[in-house]
């Protein structure tokens, strides 16, 4: 039994492999990609718009309200690599139901490169806001002696955003494929749908703990300035 | 025993006491801070957006503990090194 879609290879020649991975995160990215151009070929800002960009303007508006509540400031720098995550592993793991379809995130080599860009976006937006002196100050807060901690936390959530989608992805796929051998007529379908809301739950969860790794990265220098404006 | 059937018991028992051991505490975790929020929910309901979203993120943290287990469990019986270098795979 495969427990990663790593192992299903289609097609192989030489070095290059064309696993189940590769096929559906690229499948997933036509999908998202080719969706989203089809819709926003004719766009409308009369008051007839149609009923797919109704969709997409509700999805935007809610990452965005989501964002702004986190981070208290302008949701639009985040907007695009926050909405980016959550969307695909929403659509990844939602395609999960398709019969054949096997999701990406189910793979820890795809949890590991989205936990990686989280791992660079969060230093990136930290020193965009406030520079690299300062934003290398907050590792020396409150004291240098806390840098070992703080290098420590940063590569231990890293290792965590990975291994938690990873895990709950991997675990529906397998409870399911392990409950069809045992009890193959009623079971599965529960647990299918309990997976399809565990799915959801999670990108959701990845979307936030990034806001909020960000959003912590802002804040350092924000509190600072809000001290020296009280004292 | 031999040494392949040593490695092939030491494997399996550890893995049902990995995930039987390691998802007693998150239960216990997210036990607690379920009864937390239905709390605060109770007593301030105009906040509920707010604490269920806390909630949620705080649940997934703890939870991730059980995961770990479960991955861990999950390597010993389907891909233990130890068992591949002995049965030489």
């Amino acid at each position: 039994m495969n427990i990663t879609p790593d192992q299903t290879i289609y097609w192989q020649s030489g070095m290059f492999k064309l696993n189940a991975t590769i096929l559906f995160t690229w499948l997933v990215m036509l999908l998202l990609i080719g969706g989203s151009w089809l819709i926003t070929r004719r766009l409308s800002t009369g008051m007839q718009i149609s009923r797919w960009q109704n969709l997409l303007e509700t999805i935007v508006e809610a990452i965005q309200s989501q964002i702004r509540d986190i981070s208290q400031q302008a949701p639009e720098p985040y907007l695009p690599f926050i909405g980016t995550l959550f969307l695909f592993i929403l659509a990844s793991n939602i395609l999960d139901i398709i019969p054949g379809v096997e999701a990406p995130t189910g793979s820890l080599s795809t949890t590991a490169a989205l936990a990686l860009c989280v791992f660079v976006a969060v230093p990136t937006y930290g020193i965009r806001q406030q520079g690299v002196i300062n934003y290398i100050k907050h590792y020396l807060q409150p004291t240098p002696l806390m840098l070992p901690f703080h290098l420590i936390s940063e590569f231990s959530r890293t290792v965590a955003l990975a291994v938690r989608l990873f895990g709950n992805i991997m675990s529906g796929a397998t409870i399911v494929a392990i409950l069809l051998t045992v009890v193959p007529l009623f079971f599965p379908i529960i647990l299918e749908a309990l997976g399809l809301i565990a799915g959801v739950i999670q990108a959701y969860i990845f979307a936030m703990l990034t806001m909020i790794y960000i959003a912590a990265a802002l804040r350092s220098q924000q509190d600072e300035h809000s001290e020296s404006a009280l004292a | 025993m031999d040494n392949t059937g040593f490695i092939a018991v030491v494997s399996i028992i550890m893995a049902g006491l990995t995930i039987a051991i390691g998802s007693i505490a998150p239960a216990i975790g997210e036990a607690r801070a379920i009864v937390q929020a239905l709390n605060a929910i109770a007593q301030q309901p105009d906040e509920a957006g707010t604490i269920s979203r806390t909630l949620f993120v705080g649940l997934a943290l703890i939870e991730s503990l059980a995961i770990y287990c479960f991955v861990m469990s999950m390597i010993l019986i389907f891909a233990n090194p130890f068992w591949n270098s002995v049965a030489g795979r």
